[in-house]
Order: structure tokens, then sequence, then C-alpha cells
């Protein structure tokens, strides 16, 4: 496989210009404000607890930290990977450089791998950074590490999903906005989808919970890695990346 | 090297090219001439595997640009229009990326990323953003990355386009010495480039091919006789005819009258040089002869030629529908 070079040439694209910096900035700054607020709000129900001991039965670091850390995490990211992706093809297409990139001798499905690893490994480096959280919680008192991993495999599915959405319909345009909005709204309306099932009934409300993206973020969070959650999020990277491959593609045989 | 049968390419209802066929022989440098929109572009996208023809077919080094894309890819260097590159990317990281991306070795890469920037003369700013680069920079730093990977076949499309002209001139040298080992096919509108640098001449006019081969060719096919033009002082009348009488000569034309004196075209025969018995025939008559001069068949008349006469055949025909101009655009002003 040579996909090494275009996963280069992203990094540095990434790493070379603001784009890197800027989004890690505020997603630590967002994702922080959410720490510390929910960190603050358990410190306080803790303390109560101290005084009411029937009130605190059920208060745990994951249930009550992370759980809805990792739940705001994975929306903020809906926000921001449309961002990290938008540029991917469109930017190329729109400069020209597309027809030089399509023209050396590399397959089209090294060109998407290469881009599609630059872009979860700007995103693993982005995660690795909000370790942060969890390690100050360790500094303060004592967590069960296991859903804290299962957590951040959640927040990689996620991510990854977000990711190859991003490239599918960055592919498409050649226009950065259209590519970042049009992905933005894709996944947000993925999200939403699952608050329909509360009035939906018999079948179609399962159809809508499987459907809705952070729904099977949840089962990630508490500690459970269940097969039906990674069938999701595998299927739906497999279909995007493969669709991307087409509109690759095309290029070539679209007369 | 370089086969091209039948190409022909749509975009919708509109037809860029429009069954083109010529062949390139290996180390031969063939420059492709035609005015803006003439399909110049649209052929090497074919050639260079950027994408697939409508019809016909195009074989680099014995492969298919279509079915065997890949194993073209390995052997093109390619230069697009304009030279798109990654203006956020230094000249030197490009390059290097470029040479990755073609298999160049990584014991070898520093190595040919220089040597590519001697040669392009562009050394001096393989640190600086591509995007901070002037227009003559990065035509150079395109031509680098076409030139990397060492490739057997380089399409270059326009390759001196925003150059001075001292660049150009080195630009030219450097493609001149191309010759031999790679074979290279460009496409430029300027004339004298072609006939400094191409071994081989392809003119295209509205998707399609007017006319081909060397320069010297070109000029007799679309002129088969020699043009002298010749000023006399006396009597119009007589001159004419004397001039008319001469062996050899197949046409005279008075074309301008000035301070006493008539200019004449005489047309001969490319085989016969009748300047000599013109200085006689005057001298004998004792008339004075002001000035007497081949008059040059350059490249630049011939493509004048050739491609203002298929406009003129394309204005008679505008009502008739589309082949019937093609038609009348395949029979050039030719004997």
């Amino acid at each position: 496989m040579r996909w090494l070079p275009v996963f280069r040439k992203e990094m540095r694209l990434y790493f070379g210009s603001p784009v890197a910096y800027v989004v890690f900035a505020f997603f630590l700054l967002i994702s922080g404000w959410f720490f510390s607020q929910i960190f603050l709000f358990y410190s306080d129900m803790s303390m109560r607890s101290f005084m009411q001991p029937q009130f605190g039965q059920n208060l745990n670091i994951t249930e009550n930290v992370m759980r809805p850390l990792f739940s705001n995490m994975s929306v903020v990211l809906l926000f921001f990977i449309p961002m990290l992706t938008m540029r991917l093809f469109a930017e190329e297409k729109r400069a020209g450089t597309m027809e030089l990139l399509l023209t050396y001798p590399v397959r089209d499905g090294e060109v998407l791998a290469g881009k599609f690893l630059s872009a979860l490994g700007l995103y693993a480096v982005l995660l690795a950074l909000t370790l942060l959280y969890p390690g100050l919680v360790a500094y303060f008192t004592r967590v069960e590490w296991g859903p804290i991993l299962t957590g951040y495999l959640g927040l990689v599915l996620v991510g990854a999903t977000f990711l190859a959405v991003g490239l599918l319909i960055s592919s498409l345009t050649e226009n950065q906005i259209v590519a970042g909005f049009v992905t933005f709204g894709t996944l947000l309306a993925f999200w939403v989808i699952g608050w329909g099932a509360d009035f939906a009934g018999g079948n179609m409300r399962t159809v809508l919970q499987y459907l809705s993206i952070t729904e099977h973020m949840d089962n990630f969070s508490r500690g459970l890695i269940d097969t039906k959650d990674v069938v999701y999020y595998a299927s739906a990277i497999a279909l995007a990346l493969f669709l991307t491959l087409r509109s690759l593609e095309s290029k070539r045989w679209r007369g | 090297m370089i086969q091209v049968e039948g190409l022909t390419k749509r975009y919708g209802p509109v037809t860029a090219i429009r069954d083109v066929s010529f062949g390139v022989e290996k180390g031969q440098i063939v420059g492709f001439l035609g005015p803006n929109g003439a399909g110049k572009s649209t052929t090497m996208r074919i050639l260079s595997c950027f994408m697939p023809p409508t019809e016909g077919a195009a074989r680099i080094a014995g492969f298919d640009v279509f079915s065997q894309s890949l194993e073209v890819r390995r052997r093109i260097g390619y230069l697009p229009e304009n030279a798109p590159l990654y203006a956020d990317l230094a000249v030197d990281t490009y390059l290097d990326f470029v040479a990755e991306i073609k298999g160049v070795g990584r014991g070898q890469r520093r190595a040919r990323v220089a040597d590519v920037l001697e040669r392009c003369f562009i050394s001096d700013v393989q640190h600086r953003l591509i995007g901070k680069l002037s227009k003559g920079y990065r035509q150079r730093v395109g031509l680098a990355q076409a030139l990397l990977g060492d490739p057997e076949v380089l399409i270059l499309d326009e390759p001196t386009i925003g150059l001075d002209p001292k660049q150009i001139t080195e630009i030219r040298a450097l493609i001149r010495s191309l010759a031999g080992q790679h074979t290279v096919i460009l496409s430029t509108h300027i004339l004298p480039e072609v006939s400094m640098v191409c071994d081989g001449i392809i003119i295209i006019n509205r998707g399609r091919i007017v006319a081909q081969g060397t320069e010297s060719e070109l000029v007799e096919q679309v002129f088969p006789t020699a043009r002298v033009e010749i000023q006399v002082a006396g009597p119009t009348g007589d001159v004419l005819a004397a001039l008319r009488a001469l062996p050899g000569v197949t046409q005279v034309e008075p074309i301008q009258a000035r301070d006493g004196a008539t200019a004449f075209v005489v047309e001969t025969p490319r085989d016969r040089d009748v300047r000599s018995d013109l200085v006689q025939l005057v001298l004998s008559r004792g008339w004075a002869l002001k000035e007497l001069h081949q008059v040059g068949m350059s490249l630049e008349e011939v493509f004048i030629r050739v491609v203002a006469g298929e406009e003129a055949d394309h204005t008679v025909g505008l009502d008739a529908d589309a082949d019937d101009v093609a038609a009348a655009a395949d029979a050039p002003e030719r004997p």
C-alpha cells in the first residue's frame, strides 16, 4: 500500500497550517468547560450525599462524570469534525491539484486511505489530549479504567464514522463550505433522528433508535461493548468509505 | 511511444476534440499548437489518464491510458495547465511528497529533489511556501514535479506560460535537453517556441488536427510555391508583363505602389530560385531595382493560414449542420 505519501502530505497540511491547532484549542476549551461543570456538580452531589447517605446510593464516577462527559464530547465532535474533513477532497478539486494527484502512480484506494488515516490520526491526537480529564479525576479519587477505555473506544468509532461521512461528502463537491455544511447537516440529522423514536411505535421505533448515531455511543460510555453498536459504526464507516472510493473512481470512467 | 487513434471527447453537447489521431516516436519533442479552446488541454488530460476519452484510444509505451492507467501513470510526468500546486506546502516539502508518491526510494529522494530544483532554477526558493511564490516560480515548481521520477514521457501543458524572457530561454533549453532520452509532448500558443524546441508539430483547431509534420513539411504543405517580393521603379504594365514572361514564374501579383516604384509578389515552384534572373531582367531593361527579398514562410504564416482558413470555412457553413462544416474543414486549401 502506498498510502503513506498522501498521509504524510495531509498531516503536513494539518499541522503546517493553523487548522489543527485551532480545532484542538477550541475542542479542549469547550470539552474542558463541560468537564469542569460536570465534575463540580459531582463533587457538590457527593458533599450532599455525605449529609444524607440515602441520597447518594448510586453515585459513582463512571455514571455521573465520565458518561455525561463522553456524551457531551460526541455532540461537540458533531460540530468540529466537518471542519476537519471538508477540505480533504473539495480543496484539491477547487485548486486543481486533484488533476495531478490522480495522475500520480497511486491507486484511488491508496489516496483515500492516506486521507482517511490522516484525519483519523489528527482526531486520535485530539482524543489523546482529552485524557487529561480522566487523569484529573484519577488524581482526586479512585476510577475504574475499564469503562473509560470502552468510552474512548466508542469515541474513536463515533469520530471515525463522522470522518468517513465527511470524507464522502467532501469528495462530492468542490466547495469547502458546501462540504462542511452538508456534512454537519447529515450528522445532525442522524443525531436527532433518535428523538423521533420517543413518539414512534413498534418497528418504526426500533429502526429510528438503531439509526441514531449518538444512541449507540451510550453503551460504550457505560462500559459496555455491544456487537450491535460496533457493527453499526463499522458498517457506517465501511459504507461511507466505499461510496467515497466509487466517487473517486467515477472521475476515471465518467465520459 | 505515444499512439493516439480516433480520440473524441464530448462534454455533454459540446465536442472538445473530434477524431484526433497522431503518433510520437521515442525521444521526440512534439508541439501541440492551436488557438485557445482548440482542444489541446483536453487531449493532454486524456493522455495523462486524468479523464477518459468518449471514443477512441490512446496508448503510451504500449499501455492503454484507460484500461492500464496505473502502468501509464508510472511512465509519465504531467504538468497541467496553470500548474496547480499545494499553496500551503514549502517547495522542498512538496517535491519530497511528489518523489515519494512516484516511488523514488527514501535514500535517493533528497538527491533527486535537489537535482530537479537545480535543473528548474528554483533552488533559491526551496524553503518558501508555494503560495507565496510568483507565477514564474510556481510554473517551474510544476515543471520540477513533472520531471521527478525520471519519467519516459512528459506531458507539458503550456510549460513556459508566466515566465519572463530569461526564464523562457532557460526552460526551453531544459526541455530541448530532454530530447532523445525522453519523449515530450507540449502545448503552447507561442509559435516561435515550437520552432525552437520541437521536432514535430501538430496544429489543432476546433478539436480537430488540421496539419501535422515537421516545420518544413508544414510550410511546403501550406505554401506549395516559393515567393519573392520585388520592388521595381518602371512602367507597371511593362514590368508585370516581363515578370510573367520569365520562365518558371507561375504567378505575379502587384501589391502596392510607392515613390514611383511598384512591389510585386512573384510565385515560382519551390525548386526554382528566380532571384538572379529577376535582377538580370530588371537591369537589362534599364529599370531601377529598389528591393528584392524572399517572402518568409514562417510557421506563423502557416498557422494563420491553416487556422484562418478553417474559420472562413466555418463562417460560410454557419447554417449547415456540424458535419458539413467539419467536412469543409477537412479540405484545407491545398492543391
